[in-house]
């Protein structure tokens, strides 16, 4: 009757229902005429559809990476629908009110209410389905100090003067194979503009839902903060459970100038494969900052939770003096899934600082690596950097790694690393079980606490939300 | 309240008890002393439900609500919201866990069990901290994750702090007194001699005479090699520590 403490580890994925509506697609496969077709569609000026060609035309040069750790099957590319977007019954999208039932009731049943009666307090939401954003809650609210929140394409229609000053701008369409992709091909995500000395009233939030099969999300976002502004954004995404493997390949960029703040959350529970590892979401993304101005501030904190692999770095590049770059991430692998994630700090700028905070968590069969860059410039006088990665193991079976690169060209930096790696043993288990904790519950509160550096950094909704997410991945099991 | 009869063990097919009989009842203190390796600290895991021994033969017997029930069926958890109180040896560490968190939802889950009230922070932290004063304990301690760098003596008095919060109806203390010098020994004696009542039992697992001065136990019993060899009252210790335990192992 021993309990191994690796069976409490599983799965039981509550987003994975599918939406029935029809979708109007591109056909499957991706050529210079899909470029085309999705910037048309679109109505995009030509400087865009000029964007998006050069980074296909460079894409097509590239090879798939493999320095990665985890195991990516070849992904067929002329096999999946580039565009695919929920066909509604009245033609407006974008306005709440004119959106299709169907499509709102989805987002009610992932908790996120977009109706006017319904909407969230306090968190303003854009919703993206598949190719397309469905809606934005709280414009007017937000138009009243200034602050833009609204999709991409819209941003693109009516503010392209900032979208093409920034899009781009911190990472270049040939950055990377899934960053050249995703330029060529970008569908929707989130612009966020936060004037010159305003503080946003309310949180900012985008939640990514894929719906369609055999089609890949290309989200971008993109976030900027004058002088002396601030926002909270946060992220959610889940997608429905489908045997096949599913694209999601996003770019997030963000730039503060002088003495402004970007809080950057997500909560990642992208579908992440059946028990034996079948189906799930790749999901490879770019995520940078650039700390632009002087003692501004950028902080990603990020609860991977999901997909089957997660392949990405939240980064930094911390060009203004006295400027700050965070990273607080959370990483809970189980059954077959991998993760190789972790973050990049580019110090550039004199007396930058950064701190990164890693936690995994990884279980069954599953490999979770902490992967971390810390460069010091030579330029970066009186840099610091202090980096704390920890892994956590629940069974014997899956396996953590640590790969930290640091890089000082500056010798009045200082950088500091530390590492640990524990397991959970049979023995805490049974210390929490002898003060009535179920071996379920002792589990979830040992990796809560293990975890707790990052989850306070969190919004308060987001870190119950996050405590839960990681609970609910941990229980149902007794096995 | 427990009656454990016949009881074998083994660990990895090793044999640890081989035949213990034992009853315990309400009001009395027990002691059970014996040298390294006789099963002493084996047996208190047990009767709390470890998983890494395999009960081979026997019952444990615990009163539940009037009945004597069979408590081997039950998991750790489950014992635990009965009433059976394992104090650690070793008390394990729980990073980024509070204290009060940790108490909190011990405490609120076997009173939900038992059917009594749950408390609200206010009321669970005037609770604490009476206990607290007892055990002569500062109140920054629940904001310490438990265990966490805690010194031997302030993770032993961390354990009798469970115990008196979550106020068990079995008690079994494993060497609660290693580790303890002699100002802390006479807290942590004070705190179990303050919990003692006539609706509640103590099982003190020890080498140790030292500890019997303090808590003074109704009934030794000296175990030795997986067995109880000789059962007696408090003089029992005495005589122990005066003649070593050759003196009975050496009788056998």
């Amino acid at each position: 009757m021993s309990i191994r403490p690796e069976d409490k580890l599983k799965e039981d994925y509550k987003y994975g229902f599918i939406t029935d509506i029809e979708t109007e697609e591109f056909p499957k496969g991706l050529s210079e005429d899909i470029v085309r077709l999705i910037s048309s569609k679109k109505n995009e000026p030509q400087w865009l559809l000029d964007f998006r060609l050069k980074a296909y035309r460079h894409w097509e040069t590239m090879v798939h990476p493999e320095w990665q750790y985890c195991k990516v099957p070849p992904i067929n590319f002329q096999d999946i629908y580039y565009y695919s977007k929920p066909k509604t019954k009245k033609s407006a999208i974008g306005d709440i009110d004119e959106v299709d039932p169907e499509l709102l009731e989805t987002f009610a049943k992932l908790g996120i209410p977009i109706t006017e009666q319904k909407r969230l307090m306090g968190v303003a939401v854009d919703a993206v389905f598949d190719s397309v954003s469905v809606g934005t809650t709280h414009q007017a609210e937000l138009e009243a100090v200034g602050v833009i929140f609204c999709s991409i394409s819209e941003a693109v229609e009516k503010h392209p003067e900032l979208v093409k000053k920034y899009i781009g701008s911190v990472v270049p369409y040939s950055d990377n194979y899934y960053a050249a992709l995703n330029a060529a091909v970008f569908s929707d995500g989130s612009f966020v503009y936060i004037p010159k000395g305003v503080k946003c009233p309310l949180d900012l939030s985008t939640y990514f839902r894929i719906n369609a099969k055999e089609s890949g999300q290309f989200e971008r976002t993109l976030i900027i903060a004058e002088e002396g502004s601030f926002v909270n954004y946060l992220e959610g995404c889940t997608a429905p459970q489908r045997d096949e493997n599913q694209l999601h390949a996003a770019i997030v960029e963000l730039v503060t100038h002088e003495n402004a703040e970007i809080k950057y959350s997500t909560v990642q529970n992208w579908y992440a494969g059946d028990k034996q590892g079948k189906g799930g979401i790749y999901n490879f993304v770019t995520k940078r900052g650039h700390c632009l101005g002087k003692n501004s501030k950028i902080s990603w904190t990020q609860v991977e939770a999901g997909s089957a692999i997660t392949w990405k770095y939240p980064s930094c590049v911390l060009i203004g003096e006295g400027s700050q770059g965070a990273f607080y991430s959370v990483a809970l692998t189980n059954n077959f899934m991998q993760a190789d994630t972790g973050t990049k700090m580019i110090h550039v700028g004199k007396n930058t600082k950064s701190t990164i905070i890693s936690k995994g968590i990884s279980a069954d069969k599953s490999q979770n690596v902490y992967r971390g860059q810390v460069k010091i410039m030579p330029s970066a006088s009186g840099a610091r950097n202090y980096s704390q990665c920890d892994s956590m193991l629940i069974g014997d079976q899956c396996a953590a790694n640590t790969f930290p690169y640091i890089d000082v060209k500056n010798s009045t930096a200082v950088v500091e690393h530390e590492a640990t790696t524990s397991k959970i043993s049979a023995d805490q288990i049974f210390y929490l079980q002898s003060r009535g904790f179920s071996a379920d519950k002792a589990v979830s509160l040992i990796v809560n606490g293990f975890c707790k550096d990052v989850f306070k950094t969190l919004p308060l909704e987001f870190s119950v939300e996050a405590v839960k997410l990681i609970e609910m991945k941990l229980e149902n099991s007794v096995g | 309240m427990i009656e454990i009869k016949n009881l074998h063990a083994t660990v990895n097919g090793t044999e640890i008890l081989k035949g213990i009989n034992l009853t315990v009842k309400k009001g009395e203190v027990h002691a059970i002393m014996g040298p390294n390796g006789s099963g002493k600290s084996t047996l208190s895991k047990i009767i709390a439900g470890h998983p890494a021994y395999e009960v081979t033969s026997g019952e444990i017997l615990f009163e539940i609500n009037g009945k004597m029930k069979n408590i081997l069926e039950l998991d750790p958890a489950d014992r635990a919201k009965e009433g059976v109180f394992l104090g650690f040896q070793y008390p394990i560490e729980v990073p980024g866990v509070s204290n009060f968190t940790f108490l909190k939802e011990s405490f609120n889950q076997i009173c939900e069990h038992q059917g009594a009230e749950k408390l609200d922070d206010q009321a669970f932290l005037k609770l604490l901290r009476s206990k607290l004063k007892i055990l002569e304990m500062n109140e920054a301690f629940l904001e310490r994750s438990v265990n966490e760098g805690f010194s031997g003596g302030e993770k032993k008095k961390n354990e009798i702090l469970q115990m008196a919060i979550l106020n068990p109806r079995l008690s079994l203390l494993d060497e609660t007194d290693s580790g303890l010098d002699i100002d802390a020994l006479k807290i942590v004696a004070g705190g179990v001699n303050s919990l003692r009542s006539k609706f509640n039992a103590t099982v003190l697992v020890t080498h140790y005479q030292r500890l019997l001065d303090y808590i003074i136990p109704d009934y030794v019993h000296v175990l030795y090699k997986g067995q109880i060899i000789k059962s007696g009252d408090k003089s029992l210790a005495h005589e122990l520590e005066e003649k070593g335990y050759d003196w009975l192992t050496g009788e056998k």
